[in-house]
């Protein structure tokens, strides 16, 4: 059973540089793999995760919107293969993916 | 007339029940059983050797098969609760009464032993707290130890694995008890001697070589971008803001990582020479690349590690060694050297709740204190200064202070949540209904809130040592706690106050970048990339090797 959820977002600003899109991660157990794409308007955030584990919603929902105040990752849609990956696992792949967008 | 000699002539009727047993001081290992019962009487106090890593696991199973009508309500003070056979004593009625330090492996069978009412506790100490109660009020009657070898004479070569035995013998050889030795082998002309013979009553060669566990060795292929990433932290926000040269870290894949981003992060931050030369600190296999490097100057150790003798031998210029050209370690020295002598301590904890006190103790599992509750913690005896010292005695207090005194920095270094999604930051300690589950007038804590001076986690650094008041304590642990309970109930505004004041501080506000949180970053990534650094001198145990 894989539980899929979406979150949206406005961030308070764009992501800066121009990268169109990045990868990082690997799906493995404890793991996850995120895909990165600068595919929306300005300031929206599209978040979805498919996860083995079900009934962590309000977690990945707390994740995801420390994210978007730390990152301010405007105009991206991100999805997430999660391989039933911590929280914090989660959050560094995230800030990497951002990290990533914004190199050259 | 006043009769001050019972306690030599009670051994010398020990020495003589033994003696029909041995050939000289040689006892056959078929013998042993009968051995320890003519030796040892009901009701004394007892010290068979295990500590974390060396077992005198031939005596320990000799004993163990005693008969409970001969021997029976000793008082068993060791260090290490570790092996079956120390628990079967107390499930067999050999043994009642029980002071020790440290129980790792045996640390679930402890609980259920205190449960049935089979073991009477006494205290949970500290490795040098049980070895100073050795020479006062918890002085062994018999002592059974482990070395490599043995001469005729009963002298004792030990190699690495000195640990404990000195404290251990000294304490029960010079107050009338009486000391028995598992060896390997006897030797006609030891390399060494560790232990003099005439402290040596009886000596079996056991049928196989003595146990170690190999309890620091970390394979750096489980290492996590987590672990690197406080790591990183770690080394940036303390190592390099304090300028720690003299150091202790504890086990875990946490220190491992720090040990193995020296000579990568650390190097490219320009450190050597500035940070982690001196260490009091186990031969950790993880640390020979930053030795391979040229970050270390020395290492005194407490203990050996399986499979680090030859590589110990040929880099004497870093490791303690004997004559003979071995190590030699010392449990009671190597924790008066991290008490006394280094500025910081790291370690990592299963517990810390908003006080910033630690615990290791959860529901069903005590695996007491070993050693770092003295290594993480502020030694008041202390007068000499040192730049580190002074600079956290500094942050400690408010404007200029004519009589300052300095801080020694204990580092807790943890990850947010632990195995099975468990947070490691909770707002009670487990600990507290276990004492009293059990009665215990003390709850174990292992490190006291009021010693840790910064907690790493991977959200960030807190320093507690800037925190004025117990609500910015709070706030300071609640900032790196992360999506924990504890975490998401943080004020964030105070929080963000906070970081104004760099009481906590982020990977950003250290101007890392989250992308060198990679396992690149280690300088060893396998088992046999460290034996590869050592120039094949580490040989590695049988199950660390997985190629």
């Amino acid at each position: 059973m894989m539980e899929t959820l979406k979150f949206s977002h406005t961030a308070r600003r764009r992501l800066s540089g121009t990268k169109a899109q990045a990868i990082i991660g690997v799906v493995a157990s404890g793991n996850l793999e995120v895909l990165l794409e600068r595919v929306l308007p300005e300031a929206a955030c599209e978040v979805e995760i498919t996860t083995p584990l079900t009934g962590y919603g309000e977690t990945w929902k707390a994740v995801v919107a420390e994210f978007v105040e730390r990152s301010s990752p405007g105009g991206l849609r991100i999805s997430i293969n999660d391989g039933g990956a911590r929280p914090d696992t989660v959050f560094l792949r995230l800030i990497q993916g951002s990290a990533l967008m914004e190199t050259e | 007339m006043a009769d001050w000699q019972t306690e030599r002539r009670a051994r010398d009727e020990r020495l003589a029940a033994g003696s029909k047993f041995a050939a000289g001081k040689m006892v056959a290992p078929s013998d042993t059983t009968a051995l320890l019962e003519a030796l040892i009487r009901p009701g004394d106090r007892l010290c068979l050797e295990g500590d974390n890593q060396k077992q005198a696991d031939f005596l320990a199973a000799c004993l163990a098969k005693a008969d409970p009508k001969v021997l029976h309500d000793l008082h068993v003070v060791q260090s290490g609760i570790v092996l079956p056979e120390h628990i079967d004593l107390f499930e067999k009625g050999i043994a009642k009464k029980l002071d020790f330090s440290y129980s790792g492996p045996q640390s679930h069978a402890v609980p259920r032993v205190l449960k049935s009412g089979k073991v009477e506790l006494g205290a949970i100490h500290t490795y040098i707290e049980l070895f100073a109660r050795y020479f006062v009020d918890l002085t062994p009657h018999v002592a059974l130890t482990v070395a490599r070898s043995a001469d005729r004479a009963g002298n004792l070569y030990m190699g690495p694995n000195t640990e404990d035995s000195p404290a251990v013998i000294e304490a029960t050889a010079f107050k009338g008890g009486v000391v028995v030795a598992q060896v390997n082998e006897v030797e006609d002309k030891l390399p060494r001697v560790d232990v003099p013979g005439d402290r040596v009553d009886f000596v079996v060669v056991a049928p196989k070589p003595f146990y170690v566990e190999p309890l620091f060795t970390r394979d750096p292929a489980s290492i996590t971008e987590i672990q690197i990433l406080a790591g990183m932290m770690a080394i940036k926000g303390i190592y390099a803001e304090y300028g720690i040269k003299r150091l202790n870290h504890g086990i875990g894949f946490n220190t491992a990582a720090i040990e193995l981003i020296i000579p990568t992060y650390a190097e490219k931050l320009g450190l050597k020479g500035k940070i982690a030369t001196h260490w009091a600190l186990n031969p950790h296999p993880t640390l020979i690349p930053a030795i391979e490097s040229g970050w270390v100057k020395q290492i005194h150790s407490f203990g050996s590690e399986v499979g680090m003798d030859a590589y110990m031998r040929a880099r004497s210029d870093i490791y303690f060694t004997g004559r003979d050209g071995s190590m030699g370690s010392s449990r009671t020295y190597c924790q008066l050297a991290g008490l006394y002598a280094t500025d910081l301590f790291i370690g990592s904890t299963l517990q810390i709740d908003l006080n910033g006190n630690s615990s290791t103790v959860t529901a069903d599992r005590i695996t007491g204190f070993g050693g770092a509750p003295n290594m993480g913690s502020d030694a008041h005896g202390r007068r000499h200064p040192s730049e580190p010292w002074l600079k956290a005695g500094r942050e400690a207090v408010d404007g200029p202070s004519q009589l300052m005194r300095g801080r020694k920095l204990v580092v807790q270094l943890v990850e947010t949540f632990s195995e099975k999604m468990a947070p490691v930051f909770v707002e009670k300690l487990d600990s507290i209904e276990f004492a009293e589950t059990f009665k215990l007038d003390l709850a174990p804590v292992m490190i006291y809130g009021d010693d840790v001076t910064h907690i790493v986690s991977e959200e960030g650094i807190a320093n507690l040592l800037l925190c004025r008041t117990a609500e910015e304590r709070e706030q300071a642990i609640r900032g790196i706690a992360g999506f924990t309970e504890v975490g998401r109930r943080r004020d964030r505004k105070m929080v963000e106050k906070l970081r104004e004041r760099k009481v906590i501080r982020r990977p950003e506000d250290l101007g890392i970048n989250p992308l060198d949180a990679h396992r690149s970053m280690l300088a060893a990534r396998s088992i046999e990339d460290l034996m590869h650094w050592s120039g094949n001198l580490y040989d590695p145990p049988n199950k660390f090797r997985n190629w």
